[in-house]
């Protein structure tokens, strides 16, 4: 009997970890931003933002918004180097819609496909799509459980996205979910 | 090094505006919506992406550099929501992305 409710009371103790853990960065943030935008350092504007900060976390606390879903704290950490290859690939890819679209209408071919995405949770699927979206010359247009369908400018962007590395990259993000923390939306 | 900035900044905003003359001209060119909405992409990702560079070298070290990393951050997480919101409300109002990719004469 003591152990069962031993083990209920560091269950309970590690989600209000959990739960303590996203507000506590969700106040960094805040706060960071605040700073960005004001830019004065006044007693009374600092007070002003102490509260508007501390107002938000309860705000956010209370309609229960703050979860692994829609702060994943869990993914900041590889998500900063994926956003980087990211960003070099969006590059990439920019040049080549460039070389299509002056070269003329004729010389585009596009084309419609599906893709597998092989992400479990929602955060992983969002980010995929997204990142499908933000490279041009691909776009989402359709998300059907693990199927996305993909809209493509050129070949060249057809292959590089049917290669599956930007859908295993994700994926090995998403392997940083905590044990736990059910990965499943 | 003021000259190095400087150049840098014309550099950059340059080649950004002409991403952004290149997008332009793709939106109008392309043959049907969903190969337009590509052109668009360009201009907000590159064009966007080197005009707020080319700001942060004149702005330097101060709280405006931060302001514009938000901007980049907020375009760059929320862009692709809106492009697809787009491209999915064109596909439900019954518009056909496969029509014209086989017959390519359709569009002259």
């Amino acid at each position: 009997m003591t152990i069962l409710s031993l083990l209920c009371f560091a269950v309970l103790l590690k989600e209000m970890v959990k739960i303590l853990m996203h507000l506590i960065t969700l106040a960094i943030g805040l706060t960071v931003l605040w700073f960005l935008l004001s830019g004065y350092f006044i007693p009374l504007t600092l007070a002003l933002g102490v509260i508007s900060v501390l107002f938000v976390l309860w705000l956010a606390h209370r309609m229960d918004v703050i979860d692994h879903e829609s702060h994943p704290i869990h993914m900041t950490a590889k998500g900063i180097g994926y956003y980087f290859w990211l960003l070099w690939e969006i590059i990439k890819s920019n040049f080549n819609v460039t070389i299509a679209i002056l070269s003329g209408p004729r010389s585009v071919t596009p084309s419609l496909f599906k893709v597998q995405a092989s992400q479990t949770s929602d955060v992983g699927k969002v980010t995929y799509a997204n990142s499908i979206t933000l490279t041009p010359g691909t776009v989402t247009i359709l998300v059907e459980d693990n199927k996305f369908t993909v809209h493509s400018l050129t070949s060249a962007a057809k292959e590089g996205l049917q290669s599956g590395e930007m859908d295993r990259k994700i994926t090995a993000l998403e392997g940083f979910v905590a044990p736990g923390s059910e990965g499943a939306g | 090094m003021e000259l190095l900035l400087d150049g840098l900044s014309w550099i950059t905003i340059i080649s950004g505006s002409l991403f952004c003359i290149i997008g332009a001209f793709g939106v109008v060119t392309l043959p049907d919506f969903f190969c337009r909405m590509h052109g668009a992409s360009v201009i907000d990702t590159m064009g966007l992406g080197l005009i707020l560079l080319g700001l942060g070298f004149q702005t330097g070290l101060t709280l405006a550099l931060g302001k514009l990393v938000m901007i980049f951050v907020f375009i760059f997480f929320t862009s692709p929501t809106g492009t697809h919101a787009l491209a999915r409300a064109a596909l439900y109002s019954g518009l056909d992305p496969v029509a014209t990719i086989k017959p390519r004469t359709r569009m002259q």
